[in-house]
């Protein structure tokens, strides 16, 4: 063992070129579009003017940061962005098991049917489904507002307002992802070995006993798998649907803004490089501190169910 | 696993009795038919109200407002549109231009990273599969990436820009890993030991032998190229590279200015109800959205099958 890790790295690195040249293409464009920006936020730290250029622009020490903490703002997006993305995540995946083990129960003949109608939504990008949301919420012509008039009930410009729009973000996301999902879980509940619903039912279990018993146990992998996926995406917000489907609507910000939303306009509208770049880096540092301490703590739990 | 004949015998009565086992009348059952028929419903009939707007006269939408079914039916908004196709056609050519070289290249890359990395004799593995993962779970954000393209590599306003960016996926990357680490090694020892080098075998064995896991992976980075909107807003400015999904944001902001400006209305004269801008606008979002809404459902068990194989450590 000693012996051969003395033979020089060279003749290593021969015997694995060709692998190497494979890796090479990829591992570039990593490099470019991956680690070049990683080094990039130390433009959090800085007073970027395009003329001067990354290298020359004089540094600011924590001023970027500060400008942002001290902000009503950096409160409110961040208290969005978490709300959201946790009531996303643990709406879609009660819903989206509840439906699977539903879907499992039920006779497998109207099932290509749903399956399909639960899918169309998740093929749209937010854009177009931007357009859908208009259709019904639009002030003048939205059929929203025409079947609350039939109604009797007051009308909204829903646009202009605050107060529906968590009820409205959260049925656009539902909508356009419960389907995926549920395929998914239904998917897992397909591999599960048929021998234990058959010994179950031998045994006199109910319906809600074999659901809760056999088929959510042996779901849990995928379950957690999933879960510890989106817990990093908590704090990356969905930024087409709190882009698109809100308008970008000045009015609603309160309730719509999220890190996200809120990064894109300080670039692209205010052109406040220093402190968009700030925020980012908050962003996905407290992104990466909520996947590992969620892994950590599934490994704790259960070492087979952790994603490293 | 057992295959005893009792084992095998016992399963095809279970397979018989599951076949011929007719519910009793079940309340649970009836609801949960009724549960997805509405969830049925509420997917598709936004649909149906776009459609059914874009097929409406312009007078009767500002006077009834959008309907199910059209009071003045009328094809114009589609004729308005293919009067002057070029935008649109010039659109949908960048989009698929895009999707298919960036499909392509992306599912080379892929293969070509989730096999070295599977490669358990590869001596820099350890190193490799980090540099890929860490991306995953740390970056550096929106601003520094779109100064480094914008600034340093002057890639907006070209197709690269669309392209080179999503290119690396390391989420696809496990997803080929898994797959490849499945697949027996002795194939790769054998073709070494008859003298075929690593090139060789990679491109004329495992690429041919990961058919199953190119396709699902490449009907994932089409989804993913066409209906992306997020670099073409940030890196292209010149009408002549917009794809189609930035043409509809942009649709959306213009119409919006056009419509909710009453003043504007009213200086130049305009008078919107002559245009059929409304239904213009849902026609626009059918022909964009219409080629996914037809082609995908068809391969959701594929979509499923991706991102299981991806999410189950292999």
């Amino acid at each position: 063992m000693i012996k051969s890790s003395k033979r020089s790295e060279w003749h290593y690195l021969k015997k694995n070129s060709e692998l190497l040249l494979l890796l090479l293409p990829g591992a570039l464009l990593i490099l470019v579009f991956a680690y070049l920006p990683m080094f990039g936020v130390v433009l959090a730290f800085k007073d970027f003017h395009y003329d001067l250029g990354f290298w020359k622009s004089p540094w600011v020490g924590l001023q970027n940061f500060k400008f942002f903490f001290v902000s009503d703002t950096a409160a409110l997006i961040t208290r969005n962005t978490v709300g959201y993305g946790l009531t996303y995540m643990i709406l879609t995946t009660v819903i989206s098991l509840g439906l699977a083990i539903l879907m499992n129960e039920m006779g497998k003949r109207w099932l290509r049917i749903h399956q399909t109608a639960m899918f169309i939504p998740y093929c749209l990008s937010w854009v177009v489904v931007s357009y859908l949301a208009l259709a019904l919420l639009d002030t003048q012509n939205g059929y929203l507002n025409k079947v609350l008039e039939t109604l009797g009930l007051p009308t909204h410009m829903w646009y202009l307002e605050t107060a529906p729009w968590p009820y409205i973000l959260i049925s656009a996301y539902l909508w356009k992802n419960v389907g995926f999902s549920t395929l998914v879980y239904f998917a897992g509940i397909m591999g599960i070995n048929q021998e234990y619903y058959e010994a179950a039912k031998i045994d006199g279990a109910s319906r809600w006993q074999t659901a809760t018993r056999i088929t959510l146990p042996m779901l849990s992998t995928l379950i957690t798998v999933l879960l510890i996926l989106s817990i990093g995406h908590i704090f990356v917000g969905d930024f087409g649907l709190h882009y698109f489907i809100p308008n970008d609507a000045g009015m609603t910000y309160p309730t719509t803004d999220i890190i996200d939303t809120y990064v894109y306009r300080a670039l692209r509208v205010n052109g406040d490089i220093g402190m968009s770049t700030a925020i980012g880096l908050y962003q996905s540092i407290v992104g990466l501190v909520l996947v590992v301490t969620a892994n950590f703590v599934v490994r704790k739990i259960n070492d087979e169910n952790s994603l490293f | 696993m057992n295959t005893s004949p009792q084992a095998v015998a016992a399963k095809s009565v279970t397979v018989r009795e599951t076949g011929a086992r007719k519910e009793p009348f079940s309340i649970v059952i009836l609801l949960s038919h009724l549960l997805f028929i509405a969830i049925t419903l509420a997917m598709i009939v936004p649909f149906i109200l776009v459609i059914s707007i874009s097929f409406t006269e312009e007078t009767a939408i500002v006077e009834h407002g959008y309907q199910f079914i059209p009071s003045d039916f009328t094809a114009k908004a589609y004729r308005y549109i293919f009067e002057a196709p070029l935008v649109l056609f010039r659109a949908y050519g960048i989009t698929i231009l895009t999707t298919v070289i960036g499909t392509a290249l992306s599912l080379l890359i892929t293969a070509m990273l989730g096999y070295v990395t599977s490669r358990r004799d590869f001596r820099y593995r350890t190193p490799a599969s980090f540099f890929i993962y860490f991306t995953m779970l740390f970056g550096g954000g929106l601003v520094p990436s779109y100064i480094l393209i914008k600034q340093y590599l002057h890639l907006d306003n070209t197709i690269w820009a669309l392209i080179l960016p999503s290119l690396v996926s390391p989420f696809y990357i496990m997803v080929m890993k898994g797959f490849l680490s499945k697949m027996p090694f002795e194939i790769i020892e054998s073709a070494k030991i008859d003298g075929a080098r690593e090139l060789r075998i990679f491109f004329t064995i495992v690429i041919p032998l990961s058919t199953p896991a190119l396709a699902t992976l490449g009907l994932f980075l089409s989804f993913g190229f066409w209906n992306s909107w997020f670099s073409a807003l940030l890196y292209i400015d010149n009408e002549k590279l917009i794809p189609i999904q930035l043409l509809l944001v942009r649709m959306m902001q213009k119409l919006e200015f056009l419509t909710s400006n009453s003043d504007f209305i009213n200086q130049f004269g305009v008078d919107t109800s002559k245009f059929p801008t409304l239904s213009a606008r849902m026609a626009m979002a059918i022909l964009a959205g219409g080629p996914m809404v037809c082609i995908f459902p068809f391969f959701q068990k594929y979509f499923v099958k991706g991102l299981t194989v991806g999410s189950l450590k292999g």
